[in-house]
Order: structure tokens, then C-alpha cells, then sequence
């Protein structure tokens, strides 16, 4: 294994979850999540969670499991159907849920990251998501304010880092985790391999080190995926 | 609701591809349409996990768990595909770079209006990319079955179930006839399926629609499955 300053244990790393933090959790359903981090967040006491991500896992996965642990208030995503115990939890008023098209989330952590406050989205505009929210007629449509999404810590999954922690991803499990890597103030990243800085084709690095700032090995590995780059 | 029954409509909307199309599938009907496209055409399919090139189902035992469709299904990558991250994937669907969206629908309405995200009196938990879809793509395809489990037309005058999109939709695919969505003219029933006449249409449909001054045959890619 390579020596970078970056790399810690699971469990060094999520202590830097504390009580009422916003994370940022990687993932298109289980597929991209980081679910060595959660396994270690779970195994933690950080609570009062506010978790940004697509989904919440499924009942008793990924993040399903933090959510059975009464762990997370606040859910913002865009996809709660596959973990039913999601409707459960908010019905029961144990669990604050917000609801956006999946593009307006994605657009709102890519603004966050990017230093852009909001913006005007033609998604939505007429419908029941747009209820009580700031709307604006510029030309002949109408659009719907979404204001950024920043988060204390994002837990993402990437495939191969370098020493430094530059990142490449493997296939559809990319999804968030690029964007969620710009938009929290401390990111860290679980990945399969970490390999000495200029193994990695420049062209193909997909989010550059100064990004991220912990590396730890999945213990979850990408099963069947070949190894390196 | 039978399979033919799904296989005929998915048939008859690959019909409405054109060569070299973007083409987004939502999940249920949409996703058959990849496995019914005339031969000879080729598309680029959209995924909005973060994918162009998605390629047929993998032969079982050789899924790639990582490699999945918007509906979480193993699928297979094809010369010159792509993969990007979810901010890209939706700026393609909302900033009009997606040819056609093919999706499922609970209603249609007289204005063209889909509703396909929610059902009153159950906790609306889940959205995805559904109203990205309908408002960015530039051509929208229904296809869904003419009336719902308990025979009740799913063409109503105005959309019950809440709205995704305030967009119109395109065309409208079902099991008994094909609509074309009109601007000033609403709903023109252009095509009826094989055996149905345009009353048996007109007493299973709630929404009201004009009728095409010549019905066309109905055609559709021929039958595989």
C-alpha cells in the first residue's frame, strides 16, 4: 500500500461527524454509496444528522441503517420509494423529509460547491413541489428558486485515488459523488485502491485532490471490478 | 395487465425513434422499448444515473453490479458510451439536449398534462427524474396502458393525481390507439390498435379528443418477444 497523509481508519475518519452536522452521502440507491463509511458512521454516535443524498439505502442498508437507529431528523433527496421505512419515519414525525426532482438537487450541490447562492429552475414550476417556494417569469416560462446545498462533511465512493487523493470513479457508481466532493467542507472519500501520484492519467481524473481531504479503503469492494486504472 | 399487452405498446413507440436520437427510457413499459427497436436504427440510450450508450441486458451471470439503468437494473456499456456525473446527466435533460424521454404515466389530460409521480392520500416519498424529464426533453412519449387496473380511463379532462410537469406531453401510447398532442387543438386521436374502433377509444377515455380527418393504420416494430 502506498503511503499518502490522507489515508485513515473508517472509524478516525467519521469522528469527524458531529452531532447536528449536514452530510453529504454518495450513491444512486446502493450502488456508488460509501458503504464502508456509513458502516463506521453507524457504528459512531454522531445523531441529529441532517443526510443529503438521492435515496436513504433500503430497509436495514446503507443508510437505512442510520435511519433505523433514529440517527438522521432531516433527509434531503429525491427518491425515498425504496426504503419505505422512510414514509414510516417521517409519519411518525420522527424524520423531517425534502423532497426535489433529482436534477434540482443535483444543480443545488453543484452550485453549493461552486460558490453560486441559488438558482432559477424551470423543474418543477406548476407543481405540488413548487408550493411555497420563490418563483420568477423571466422570457415566456416560469422558473423556481433552489437555493445551494452545502454540507459540514460529504462521505462519497470513488474506485482508484492517487497519494494525494485525486479521485476516478468506475461507472454509473460516479453519480453524485463528484459533485458532493466539491460541496462540503470536509470530504472524505472511500475508495479500493490508493496508488503513488502519477499512476493516474491526468485526463481521466475526475475530481482533483485539493477536494479531498481523507482517503480510506473500502472494505465494501467493488466485487468483479478490475483493479487499478 | 398482460404482457402482449405491454410488449404492443412498447412496439408501437419504438416506432416513433429516429435515427441517431438521445432517448431517455423511465422504468416499466419505456424500459421494453430498448429491446424493440427496428432494426437498422440506431439511438443513443440516456441514462440518468449518468450514462449515454447503455446497451442491452447483460447475460445472467455476467451482470456488472455497478453498471445499472434509472430503474436499478444491470445493463451493458456499447462502443462509445459515456459515463458522467448526475449535474451533467441532468443539465443534458433540462438544457434540451435529450431528443426524446419515453415515460410511464397514472394520467393524461386534456392540456396534455402527465401526472406520474404521485398518488393521493399515499405520502409522496419519491420523485426523481421524473419532472426533470418531462420539462427539459424535447420530445415526450407516454406510453402507458388506456385504462387502469379497475378499467378507470387513465386520459381524463384534467389530471386528479398531481401534475409533474406543466409541459405537454408529445404523443401519447396506449394498447388501443395513439394521440398526438396539439398545440390549440388538445388531444387528435391519429391510430387505433388492430380489432379496436375509435368508439371503443371514445367509451374508454374520459379526456375529450379530436379525432385525425384520416386515421392512420396502426404499425409497430415487429413482434420479438
Amino acid at each position: 500500500m502506498v503511503h499518502s497523509s490522507k489515508l485513515r481508519t473508517a472509524a478516525e475518519a467519521v469522528s469527524a461527524v458531529r452531532d447536528g452536522d449536514t452530510v453529504m452521502v454518495g450513491g444512486f440507491g446502493l450502488v456508488g454509496a460509501p458503504l464502508t463509511l456509513i458502516d463506521a458512521l453507524a457504528a459512531s454516535t454522531a445523531k441529529d444528522l441532517t443526510v443529503i443524498s438521492n435515496n436513504v439505502g433500503e430497509p436495514g442498508r446503507g443508510l437505512g441503517v442510520l435511519l433505523r437507529q433514529r440517527r438522521i431528523r432531516r433527509a434531503i433527496g429525491s427518491f425515498f420509494t425504496s426504503n419505505p421505512e422512510v414514509a414510516e419515519a417521517a409519519g411518525r414525525g420522527e424524520l423531517e423529509v425534502e423532497l426535489l426532482p433529482q436534477g434540482t438537487l443535483a444543480e443545488a450541490i453543484r452550485a453549493g460547491g461552486a460558490g453560486i447562492a441559488g438558482f432559477y429552475t424551470p423543474t418543477g414550476a406548476g407543481t405540488e413541489l413548487a408550493r411555497g417556494r420563490e418563483t420568477r417569469r423571466i422570457g415566456d416560462r416560469e422558473y423556481v428558486f433552489q437555493p445551494a446545498l452545502t454540507a459540514d462533511v460529504a462521505l462519497i465512493r470513488a474506485h482508484v485515488a492517487d497519494e494525494y487523493g485525486n479521485l476516478v470513479y468506475y461507472k454509473t457508481a460516479r453519480n453524485f459523488n463528484p459533485i458532493m466532493a466539491t460541496a462540503a467542507r470536509h470530504v472524505i472519500a472511500e475508495v479500493d485502491e490508493v496508488v503513488p501520484a502519477g499512476q493516474l492519467d491526468p485526463e481521466r481524473i475526475v475530481t482533483p485532490h485539493l477536494y479531498v481531504d481523507v482517503l480510506v479503503i473500502a472494505t465494501h469492494k467493488l466485487e468483479g471490478v478490475p483493479r487499478g486504472v | 395487465m398482460s404482457e402482449d399487452v405491454r410488449w404492443r405498446i412498447a412496439r408501437r413507440a419504438a416506432l416513433e425513434l429516429r435515427p441517431g436520437d438521445v432517448v431517455n427510457l423511465g422504468v416499466g413499459i419505456p424500459t421494453l422499448v430498448a429491446d424493440c427497436l427496428p432494426p437498422g436504427l440506431t439511438v443513443f440510450l440516456h441514462t440518468e444515473n449518468g450514462m449515454l450508450g447503455v446497451g442491452p441486458s447483460p447475460a445472467p451471470g455476467s451482470e456488472d453490479p455497478y453498471l445499472i439503468n434509472a430503474g436499478k437494473q444491470p445493463v451493458t456499456e456499447l462502443p462509445g458510451a459515456s459515463y458522467f456525473h448526475s449535474a451533467d446527466s441532468f443539465a443534458m435533460i433540462r438544457g434540451g439536449h435529450i431528443d426524446v424521454a419515453i415515460l410511464g404515466a397514472l394520467q393524461v389530460d386534456e392540456r396534455g398534462r402527465v401526472a406520474n409521480w404521485a398518488v393521493p392520500g399515499r405520502s409522496v416519498l419519491g420523485v426523481g427524474g421524473a419532472m426533470d424529464l418531462l420539462t427539459g426533453a424535447r420530445r415526450v412519449i407516454v406510453t402507458m396502458t388506456h385504462t387502469g387496473p379497475g378499467g378507470e380511463p387513465k386520459l381524463v379532462p384534467e389530471c386528479t393525481y398531481p401534475i409533474t410537469s406543466v409541459r405537454p406531453v408529445d404523443v401519447v401510447v396506449t394498447d388501443l390507439a395513439v394521440f398526438r398532442w396539439v398545440n390549440r387543438e388538445g388531444l387528435v386521436l391519429t391510430e387505433v390498435a388492430p380489432g379496436v374502433t375509435v368508439d371503443d377509444v371514445r367509451a374508454r377515455t374520459a379526456a375529450r379528443f379530436r379525432v385525425a380527418q384520416e386515421i392512420q393504420p396502426w404499425q409497430e416494430v415487429p413482434g420479438v418477444a
